[in-house]
């Protein structure tokens, strides 16, 4: 058995010292998996910054309720007696007596993108004095909070960086209505930050709502204390409610388009895969009828047909990992925490996120990469395998 | 020349038939050969007439249609590729035409190459082939790479690279086939020499009659069946 081990390390060192004769196929070959890498990771990690935001928008000990029937914030609406009620059920956390819950509302508003100057969706959010406690990853960078009652708003981050003319000091006119803008606030890389804030109340004012919300955010006493509170809500013949904790209702909001990126990514990947596929075919079986004499001298010495299909195959598994590598890590350095922002589909307003480039994305372009390379390695390997011996030695 | 008369190859009513779509092409035809221990045997003939197929079949790198091989009483013609692999491993030393070194490895890691199918430490097969590299001349350019030898030196590896596991049989296929007249009379005196002073067996392939005169026996084939012989 060592035997055989010599003959596979011994034959698949004179494979790898033959490369740099066939450096201009082979490097084509590398550089064709690094693409199919590259596209991979960069396309994945749209869907892993996208989702990494949503889920960071949520916390398991708070809860959202909407409107039974609502599928998101858009569609639901409750009135100031509703959102009483919601915020005396029992299950929530107090300050001094008082719930912690923000009954809020939301408009859209078309601001002009920084980067292509076109109008985009962005959420102007109405919220609670009981926000701030509610959402703790809720922090103000610069300026202040808002005054109730008056037209003030608070920007998170994100959409400071993808919307012009929200920085704080400066007016933000909107139809009949002035805002000043007084504050910049982060959320723990939520997709709080791509919102505006202000005042529940100016806010139904200013775009008459008269008095109804649309969704109610509640920080529970604790997380066991969920369905304590979702009991106690639809089991009040007054409400008609859904009950989600923050993390599912994100995850659900994401799901769509983090599944639609994945499906583009890999569809993409597939056909580039297809490709390279090709190319390290083309590669090895070039390999193979470049050595055939060599191939066929090994043989006719006493080496075994299985050290053979192994080095052809370690060689392309070995180029093709090289190239994934080039590929995952250019990928890393080019879109990771690369910052963008999209329309959230549940509810149509922009949301900003960065690229994240995860370790369990490098390891899956690196099984992608070996995967093209074992599958364009098998086939010239078996065909290296079958050479006919006494016809090959007299190959020149 | 060896005073061991044993019959050392054994080739019994042998045909080998190539197929070609539906055509059959029988390029050796109930053929009759023996190769006494120690004998240095030339296999003429005019292209085509099997010599090269003939040599194949004793050095295990083909088998029959029909017939038998045995080679110190060994059949190896019923043996599958692993086996034949193995046999050809302990028992035959491949000298080619065009010399077939690696490109990659210099004359001493040519030489050693048979080696890696035993069981000799690292130490011992550098050894062995410096060894076999002194018995053809070339034990100073054992550093030096294919490309940067002439012709004759390749082929001078080449025989120490078949010579060095001290095979059963050495098989040449027109080891002179590539060289000028004076490289290629080189090549003839070290095969005659290590036929007369080792008492290796040789079977050589040849088109040239020169070449043949080194050899202990002639046998001529045409169209797949021995001729005649001339004895010596």
């Amino acid at each position: 058995m060592s035997n055989w081990f010599t003959q596979v390390a011994a034959v698949t060192a004179f494979s790898l010292r033959t490369i740099a004769q066939r450096r201009g196929a082979v490097l084509a070959t590398a550089v064709g998996v690094a693409g199919v890498a590259m596209v991979f990771v960069g396309v994945l990690s749209i869907a892993a910054g996208f989702r990494g935001t949503m889920r960071s928008s949520g916390a398991p000990d708070v809860a959202i309720i909407l409107r039974s029937g609502a599928d998101g914030e858009m569609t639901s609406v409750f009135d100031r007696t509703e959102t009483q009620l919601i915020a005396d059920a029992p299950g929530l956390a107090r300050t001094g007596g008082t719930p912690q819950a923000s009954a809020e509302l939301f408009v859209i508003i078309n601001l002009p993108s920084k980067t292509t100057g076109s109008d985009a969706n962005v959420p102007l959010r109405g919220v609670g004095p009981a926000a701030f406690t509610v959402r703790d990853n809720v922090k103000l960078v610069a300026g202040r909070r808002f005054e109730p009652g008056r037209n003030e708003v608070i920007v998170g981050v994100g959409a400071s960086r993808s919307s012009a003319g929200l920085e704080v000091g400066r007016k933000l006119r909107l139809g009949t209505n002035e805002w000043d803008i007084v504050g910049l606030f982060t959320a723990g890389g939520g997709s709080a930050e791509s919102e505006l804030w202000t005042d529940a109340t100016v806010l139904q004012n200013a775009y008459q709502r008269g008095s109804s919300f649309q969704s109610v955010l509640a920080r529970l006493a604790s997380p066991e204390t969920f369905q304590i509170f979702k009991d106690a809500l639809t089991a009040n013949p007054q409400l008609k409610v859904k009950v989600q904790r923050q993390t599912e209702f994100y995850e659900a909001q994401s799901g769509a388009l983090t599944g639609f990126i994945e499906g583009i990514g890999f569809f993409i990947a597939a056909m580039m895969a297809l490709g390279a596929l090709f190319g390290a075919l083309n590669t090895m079986y070039t390999a193979v009828a470049t050595r055939v004499r060599e191939i066929a001298t090994l043989r006719a010495l006493g080496f075994g047909a299985g050290p053979v299909v192994i080095s052809v195959l370690v060689e392309s598994l070995l180029v093709s990992i090289a190239g994934g590598a080039v590929g995952a890590a250019a990928a890393y350095v080019a879109f990771d925490g690369f910052t963008a922002s999209t329309l959230n589909w549940q509810s149509f307003s922009q949301v900003a996120f960065a690229f994240r480039v995860t370790p369990a994305l490098l390891l899956q372009a690196i099984f992608l990469s070996s995967f093209i390379g074992l599958l364009g390695g098998l086939f010239p390997a078996l065909r290296a395998a079958k050479v006919p011996i006494a016809a090959a030695l007299r190959e020149t | 020349m060896s005073n061991n008369h044993e019959v050392l190859v054994d080739v019994q009513g042998v045909d080998r038939v190539f197929r070609r779509g539906s055509e059959e092409i029988h390029v050796l035809q109930k053929l009759d050969l023996q190769v006494r221990q120690g004998e240095f045997l030339a296999l003429m003939g005019p292209s085509g007439s099997g010599k090269s197929t003939l040599l194949n079949l004793i050095g295990g790198l083909d088998r029959p249609s029909n017939g038998s091989v045995a080679i110190g009483g060994e059949r190896i013609d019923g043996l599958n590729d692993r086996q034949l692999a193995a046999w050809r491993a302990r028992h035959i030393g491949l000298v080619f035409q065009f010399y077939n070194l690696l490109p990659v490895l210099n004359a001493q890691r040519n030489v050693e190459l048979p080696l890696l199918l035993t069981s000799l430490s690292a130490t011992q097969r550098r050894e062995h082939a410096a060894a076999a590299l002194d018995i053809v001349g070339l034990k100073d350019r054992n550093t030096s790479f294919p490309t940067q030898l002439s012709g004759g030196e390749q082929q001078r590896v080449g025989i120490a690279r078949a010579i060095v596991t001290d095979p059963t049989i050495l098989l040449c296929d027109e080891p002179t086939g590539d060289l000028d007249q004076k490289s290629g009379d080189e090549i003839l005196s070290l095969l005659q020499a290590l036929n007369r002073e080792q008492g290796k067996t040789i079977i050589m392939v040849t088109h040239d009659p020169h070449a043949s005169h080194r050899a202990s026996r002639t046998v001529y084939l045409n169209k797949g069946r021995l001729l005649a012989e001339n004895p010596e």
